[in-house]
């Protein structure tokens, strides 16, 4: 069906286009229905002759919130591009790696999509990706000292860009203001030492029932978050094998269980916390790491009496005074490679990826903007919300590229919550999870080392 | 070869040896079968041979053939003995108790006494056909640890609230209570049909000699059923060992991977990850232990009819 519906679209765009010119609408119709090679024999010349062929047309995978918004950029677009039509998908977010590899191994790839950061290795290694660093250097939309360096950075796998920041995403923390300040904590947010020391009056204050920060127990975020500012490097020998007994690591994970063992996190799982607004709302927990989309989520769903009791700020590094680094996330446009109209789809995405629209795209989801100049345009840096992700988007780090990464991720996370409950041990628990890490990476060594060998 | 034929008595005695039209007849839906059904299997087992994944799926040249190597890994994965110890478990309870639940659903929609008996049919079979992502997000509300119409009856009866979908240790057990609910329909119209099969004087004649119900019931209904009994039995376990899409939309596995069936580990190595050729290997093993529980169903039955039959003429 969706075929059937793409075909009679380009059909009708070329009419629209060209015989409306040349008035010859009702014989290439007729023609149309009976013999599709005559219709190509008439129509192609006078088409290249006599007016201008469509520059394609672009189908563009975005998903959720996003891919329902865009839709409403594309009629603008289209009226400054008028020989390019857009075709929106909305997908969900929840199947949207799937759907993405499926589409790839069926040939059923669309033009242009939304990417998420984290998976631009993998599908580069699948050379699934047109490389876009010509395409950008030629651009004088799309400008890459116009970019958060770090998030940025998360396009660039070996000597190729493979996508253009889109939106952006970080980890970052979210508190009660209030009951920090009721707490006596006064040495502020920027070392984990003060950070702590904060979490621990404000457990004292709050008593058994409440708990000083709220962590979903199978979220690897905030562990990878604490050892890469750390310095860990998370795999070693050029992401052949797992690093997570380094130093680094281990002194992380130990923080990060910490907050478990001393009560200051609840371990119950995350169905147990019914809506996380309420609960913070009645400071059932004081902080939270989440990203820039609960930014609007707050502001729409906190109590008007609580106020501007609840504020941002930046991770806490380990030692000095802050910020820390934290994750490099968001979203990047990218094009496939069997894409038949990369042009259009370029054009498509230097629209989209434009100051103008990214105000627009903050204005409509509540995505931050990845590039400084929108920041600017769009008062951003003036929200006392915002601010902190101004802040935390100038130290970011990626996460490590190779396209084993998503999995690795899950690994992290499956092992974090196994230690939180005491399944095993904190020990036991890296000593498993580099040997599954290992285990993940396994073709990959191989493939390195038959490169390898090949070069020489 | 050639004299075989001769020996065969056929008068045609040429190459073209006569085909029973029998077989013209079955080949479109043998062609279809072979087709759709065996070539896929075997493309399966081929893969499962292999060590396909993204690499591959990028160039053929990164495919490996590892032999049995998927399978040895397979046993080895503690994942995968979690994921079966998950399905047993589901299987063992969740089986007897579904198959309890239809015959007593069967018997009282077949009871002499209820009226509206296609009513009662029809709305005890809803669940089977209703969606079960629809069914999921009811279900999910039902589950809730804090407002939940489950932990607020248990309330009443003070029992302290549950977290149903968040505690490794409940989960399973929420899980089998929506499956149960949501499958036990089916078995009961068979159950039903079963029920209407045995004949009204057998139970005339229980009544002359002086048995009352529960007699009746042990002494007729059972072992007349029990053809009933061991189809409903193997087709329910072969069903439930194939546990996917409860624990899908309900928990995705978690938490802690108590709920992660076979079926839902295979599809996250083969979709989520793309590690067809693993994901292969989990199938055939998953079918390896069907067959064997299916067989020994089947085993069950030769003996069982045995044993049932003097029953039935007494």
């Amino acid at each position: 069906m969706g075929v059937g519906w793409g075909d009679e679209y380009r059909t009708r765009s070329l009419s629209e286009s060209c015989t409306t010119v040349l008035n010859l609408g009702a014989p290439v119709a007729a023609l149309r229905k009976r013999n599709f090679s005559l219709l190509f024999l008439v129509a192609m010349p006078l088409a290249l002759g006599a007016c201008r062929a469509p520059a394609g047309e672009v189908e563009f995978w975005a998903m959720g919130l996003e891919g329902e918004v865009v839709a409403r950029m594309v009629p603008e677009f289209e009226r400054l591009h008028p020989d390019v039509h857009v075709r929106v998908q909305q997908i969900p977010w929840s199947a949207a790696h799937e759907k993405l590899l499926t589409a790839y191994v069926g040939e059923a790839t669309p033009c242009a999509f939304q990417l998420g950061n984290t998976w631009v290795p993998e599908f580069a290694a699948l050379d699934a990706l047109d490389p876009l660093e010509v395409r950008i250097r030629d651009s004088e939309l799309v400008r890459p000292d116009d970019y958060f360096a770090g998030i940025y950075d998360t396009n660039v796998v070996g000597a190729h860009t493979f996508g253009v920041p889109w939106y952006v995403d970080t980890r970052l923390l979210f508190y009660r203001s209030d009951l920090l300040a009721q707490s006596g904590a006064t040495s502020g947010l920027g070392s984990w030492e003060s950070w702590l020391d904060a979490m621990q009056r404000i457990k004292r204050e709050a008593g058994p029932s409440r708990y000083a920060i709220l962590l979903p127990l199978t979220e690897w975020q905030t562990p990878v978050v604490l050892a890469l500012q750390l310095g860990a490097d998370l795999l070693r020998d050029g992401g052949r094998y797992g690093d997570f007994q380094s130093d680094a690591f281990r002194r992380a994970f130990d923080f990060y269980l910490g907050l478990f063992r001393d009560g200051l996190a609840p371990r119950r799982g995350d169905a147990a916390v019914g809506n996380v607004y309420q609960d913070f709302a009645a400071g059932f927990f004081a902080f939270y790491v989440t990203g820039p989309w609960n930014l609007s989520e707050f502001e729409k769903r906190m109590p008007p009496a609580l106020g501007d009791a609840w504020a941002t700020a930046p991770m806490p590094a380990p030692s000095g005074d802050g910020p820390g680094d934290s994750v490099a996330g968001g979203s990047s446009l990218a094009i496939f490679r069997r894409c038949a109209h990369k042009d259009a789809a370029w054009r498509w995405i230097e629209y989209l990826t434009a100051a103008e629209q990214q105000v627009q795209l903050y204005r409509l989801t509540g995505d931050l903007p990845s590039r400084p100049t929108a920041w600017k345009e769009a008062d951003l840096v003036r929200n006392p919300h915002a601010v902190a992700f101004w802040e935390q988007l100038q130290h970011v780090r990626s996460t490590p590229k190779v396209p084993e990464w998503e999995r690795i991720a899950g690994k992290i996370g499956q092992y974090a919550e196994a230690a939180i409950r005491g399944d095993i041990t904190p020990h036991a628990a890296l000593v498993s999870l580099d040997d599954d890490v290992d285990e993940i990476l396994a073709k990959r060594r191989w493939m390195l080392a038959r490169a390898e060998a090949g070069q020489k | 070869m050639y004299g075989r034929t001769a020996d065969g008595g056929r008068r045609t005695g040429g190459r073209l040896r006569r085909v029973d039209p029998g077989w013209w007849f079955a080949a479109p839906a043998l062609a279809a079968i072979a087709l759709f059904f065996f070539v896929p299997v075997a493309a399966a087992l081929v893969l499962s041979t292999t060590d396909f994944d993204i690499y591959a799926i990028a160039s053929r040249s990164n495919l490996r053939f590892v032999g049995i190597g998927n399978y040895g890994r397979l046993l080895d994965d503690p994942m995968f003995w979690l994921a079966l110890r998950n399905t047993f478990y589901f299987v063992v309870v969740a089986g007897p108790l579904s198959i309890a639940a239809s015959l007593a659903a069967a018997l009282l929609v077949d009871a002499r006494l209820v009226r509206f008996k296609p009513l009662f049919r029809t709305a005890l079979f809803l669940p089977v056909v209703t969606t079960l992502v629809a069914v999921a997000v009811v279900w999910r509300y039902l589950y809730h640890p804090r407002f939940g119409l489950l932990n607020h009856a248990l309330g009443w009866l003070g029992v302290a609230p549950i977290d149903w979908l968040g505690d490794p240790r409940w989960a399973m057990p929420a899980i089998i209570l929506m499956a149960v609910w949501k499958n036990f329909g089916f078995n009961m119209v068979i159950f039903v049909a079963g029920l209407q099969s045995i004949p009204v004087r057998l139970y005339e004649a229980a009544s002359i000699d002086g048995a009352r119900g529960w007699t009746q019931f042990t002494r007729i209904t059972l072992p007349m059923l029990a053809p009933t009994f061991l189809f409903v039995g193997v087709m329910t376990m072969i069903g439930y060992f194939q546990l996917f899409a409860e624990p899908y939309v309900m928990t995705q596995g978690g938490p802690a991977n108590s709920t992660l069936s076979i079926v839902l580990w295979m599809y996250e190595e083969g979709f989520r990850w793309w590690n067809l050729g693993f994901s292969a290997a989990i199938a055939f093993v998953l079918f390896a232990i069907i067959l064997v529980f299916t067989l020994i169903g089947m085993w069950w039955r030769r003996g069982g009819a045995e044993e049932t039959a003097p029953a039935v003429r007494a």
